[in-house]
């Protein structure tokens, strides 16, 4: 027989709006990390670190690039006889065939999946969060205090507390009462969207709320849970742990990996984070160039200057270009003479000769001012930016764009510039 | 499939001085995230022959810890694979491989065993590209017994550490000599053979019958003169690594961007076993002109014109010149080294000198490494 103590299901469907035009063609969970990552290597290789073997990823908004980096599982070991990864899209049914409604009918949905491996309990993980974490410290804590559902959760600064979810507990860690993004908060454990589940307690909840629209973890299973009087408790974690959900947040978390000993480090020995590399060779610098604060992925050849920035593989950087304070995805090309600040660069992009990115001054962005704000210049994946073009703050730009695009070869700041059938 | 394929990596060699005191020669670290059997690996891969073998003894930890998987290379397959052969003991037989023909020999089940009608011969240590494939139709548009892949060397690497040639003007060969004293012509052979399967078997069984051992000497240069053998002549980029002066050259020609595009960009690529190193990470004060560096790597000081591997450290206002730095090495501050090869694994105190004058040094230094 089958038997898995403890498996994970990780959600990784989500569209990631904040993010702008780096979420246009994938999904959040796929979207390029510090260098060389994408964003799901993290909980993926806290999985295989923390022994669990068996993942389910949840996938609905765009899912090719996540198809295809997961694949059968191999850069994380999580290629298993039994168990391994498997990625379980929304699939039809004889009645009631939908898309996944909330993260909770999400799992609802794969309940199968999960009673093929008859495991005692179940890890619920979000793909968009950069963290390290031993779940198997998690599930001790679990099971010794006896609990059906264990929270993992963090201490935030009081006044962030009101864009969390609330744990208020025991001196004990039993979890008392909660709180969805509370006014006055009374606590400052915040929620991290990590649960431990018996199987059992899951499935009853998950069949008794099956009706639920929206079923959601937080706002209906952890609830419902409540009611019930299953034990709860929260887990304590006090380790870097960063939700990547906005434009400004991504930037300042791949910046952070560039500082002389980072928060959170890549560069420790027993704790690897794998993601799928099919660049290996080394990166070359070239004879004029200069490299300062940077973190460079594989394959990578920097003929320019590049100081503050995180560089991902395969990235061609001409002669005397400047780069400062910028991600520069995958694969991308960026030719002679250019100047660039503040850029987040996705994957594929050919900036042309002589380009400047980020000039001028703070302008609120045009149509999505939560989104494209901080000073950023957003350039979303296969993007074409033409020869000497002079491209202002808070800006945008997708798709292949030539000189007619362009006012005089400006965009001024705040402007947003979206081509339809942006594909070359 | 019409081919397999075998790799011959026994071998030390007295030329590789200190560095081959740690490893096989197929295993040196090449080019900053290669090792020198990747390319032979990946050269049959890429000319889809599926079962390969890599018969080796010398010092083989590194090699067998690097082919430990066969899925760099794709060969995990449910038809062929990736073989290792080291010499075994069985009740008639208790000797190391006492010559590359003997390696064969000592492991002909493997050749009999097998179905497809052509064998590809390569050695682990050289780095060039090649489709055995275009060797393969050539061998069978001669008609010839066996074919060797040969190349005319310049004054790069002394001719006389090859085996050397000379062809008619069908391109037979009509003279062999192995490691002349003078060499009467600058065609080497590249070590790459393509052979009919039992015409292998056949020779190999041969020789051992009469106690010879030696694939070059007891089989290409005795037969030449009532087999078909003929010269395979090629114009690419092909290096052999197996002196200290040719292995430092081969990885410096991969600071020219004419070898990176031929080796790293153009298809089809070569294969390595994946490390999962962070990211390169380059802090406040570092200065890399002309280098290559690789993941892992922590840059603090200056490096000019050298090859940076994996998991490397590199500590505050070091000057690193003309050098190569193998893996996981660690490099004290204020360290100046210039014309070195740093073997792997070192630690390097901090400021110490290194300096090769006249030729490149070899820097072997174990001392402690403290956590910084």
């Amino acid at each position: 027989m089958i038997r898995k103590e403890m498996i994970a299901m990780l959600l990784a469907g989500g569209q990631g709006s904040r993010l702008g035009v780096l979420t246009s063609k994938v999904a959040k969970p796929a979207v390029a990390f510090g260098g060389k990552y994408r964003i799901i290597d993290f909980p993926l290789s806290n999985c295989i670190n923390s022994g669990v073997d068996t993942v389910g990823v949840l996938t609905q908004y765009q899912p090719l690039r996540l198809n295809t980096h997961i694949g059968i599982g191999i850069p994380w070991d999580l290629d298993r006889n039994i168990g391994g990864v498997t990625v379980l899209p929304p699939y039809e049914k004889i009645e009631n065939s939908s898309w996944y409604r909330g993260t909770a009918d999400a799992i609802y949905q794969n309940i199968d999946y999960m009673d093929s491996f008859n495991p005692e309990y179940i890890l619920i993980l979000s793909g968009d969060h950069i963290y390290k974490m031993d779940y198997e410290v998690m599930l001790d804590f679990h099971k010794q205090n006896g609990a059906e559902v264990t929270l993992a959760a963090m201490p935030v600064p009081l006044e962030e507390a009101k864009r969390f979810g609330i744990l208020i507990t025991d001196e004990n860690r039993k979890i008392v009462d909660f709180e969805e993004k509370p006014e006055n908060p009374r606590s400052n454990l915040a929620s991290m969207g990590i649960y431990i589940f018996n199987w059992k307690t899951l499935k009853e909840a998950l069949l008794a709320k099956a009706d639920q629209p929206g079923l959601d973890f937080g706002k209906h299973i952890i609830p419902y849970c409540h009611q019930k009087e299953a034990p709860l408790y929260a887990y304590e974690y006090n380790g870097y742990w960063k939700d990547v959900g906005t434009l400004h947040s991504y930037w300042e978390a791949n910046m952070e990996l560039i500082d002389l000993v980072p928060d959170f480090n890549l560069y420790e020995e027993y704790w690897k984070i794998y993601t799928r590399s099919q660049i290996i060779q080394p990166q070359y610098l070239g004879p004029d160039s200069v490299v300062e604060k940077s973190i460079i992925g594989e394959g990578t050849t920097i003929l320019g200057q590049v100081y503050n920035s995180v560089i991902g593989c395969g990235v061609t950087i001409g002669e005397g270009t400047v780069v400062r304070d910028s991600i520069i995805m995958n694969e991308t090309t960026i030719g002679k003479g250019c100047e660039i600040y503040k850029g987040i660069l996705a994957e594929n992009v050919n900036i042309e000769d002589e380009v400047k990115l980020g000039i001028g001054d703070e302008v609120e962005n045009e149509t999505d001012p939560h989104i494209y704000n901080h000073g950023l210049v957003t350039i979303g994946e296969k993007s074409v930016v033409p020869k000497g073009t002079v491209v202002g703050k808070n800006s945008v730009i997708f798709g292949v764009t030539t000189a007619a695009d362009y006012d005089n070869g400006n965009l001024a700041s705040g402007k947003t510039l979206i081509k339809a059938g942006g594909e070359a | 499939m019409r081919a397999i394929g075998i790799i011959l990596a026994g071998g030390n060699n007295y030329r590789m001085k200190e560095l081959s005191q740690r490893r096989a020669v197929a295993a040196m670290p090449i080019a900053g995230s290669y090792r020198s059997i990747d390319f032979a690996l990946s050269n049959m891969s890429n000319s889809h022959i599926q079962k390969v073998a890599v018969f080796t003894q010398y010092n083989a930890r590194s090699l067998n810890e690097h082919l430990s998987s066969s899925k760099w290379w794709d060969f995990g397959r449910k038809q062929g694979g990736l073989f290792v052969f080291t010499p075994i003991v069985t009740m008639e037989s208790s000797t190391w491989y006492r010559g590359t023909a003997d390696a064969i020999y000592q492991n002909l089940e493997f050749l009999k065993n097998s179905h497809e009608p052509y064998v590809v011969i390569a050695s682990g240590d050289a780095v060039y590209k090649m489709d055995y494939n275009k060797v393969l139709e050539y061998h069978i548009e001669k008609k010839a017994d066996i074919t060797v892949v040969c190349k005319e060397i310049g004054a790069e690497s002394e001719v006389t550490r090859f085996g050397t040639l000379r062809m008619n003007e069908e391109s037979r060969i009509e003279e062999f000599e192995e490691k002349p004293i003078v060499a009467k012509s600058n065609t080497v052979s590249c070590g790459i053979y393509v052979i009919r399967r039992r015409q292998l078997i056949e020779l190999i069984e041969k020789c051992a019958e009469e106690g010879r051992f030696d694939f070059v000497k007891d089989v290409l240069i005795r037969f030449k003169d009532i087999k078909r053998i003929y010269g395979y002549k090629i114009k690419d980029y092909w290096r052999n690594i197996a002196s200290v002066e040719d292995y430092f050259a081969t990885n410096m020609d991969f600071l020219k961007p004419a070898i990176r595009e031929y080796f790293f960009k153009e298809y089809p690529s070569i294969y390595s076993k994946a490390d999962d190193l962070p990211p390169a990470k380059y802090n406040a004060g570092s200065h890399v002109k002309n280098s290559l560096v690789s993941s892992g790597s922590i840059v603090n000081g200056t490096v000019e014109d050298s090859v940076i591997f994996r998991n490397t450290f590199i500590g505050n206002n070091c000057y690193i010149k003309n050098s190569i730095i193998l893996n996981d090495v660690y490099i004290g501050d204020n360290t100046r080294i210039e014309n070195c090869i740093v073997e792997s694994g070192d630690t390097i105190r901090a400021n110490s000198q290194h300096i090769g004058e006249g030729a490149i040094k070899i820097v072997i230094e174990k001392n402690d490494r403290y956590i910084i």
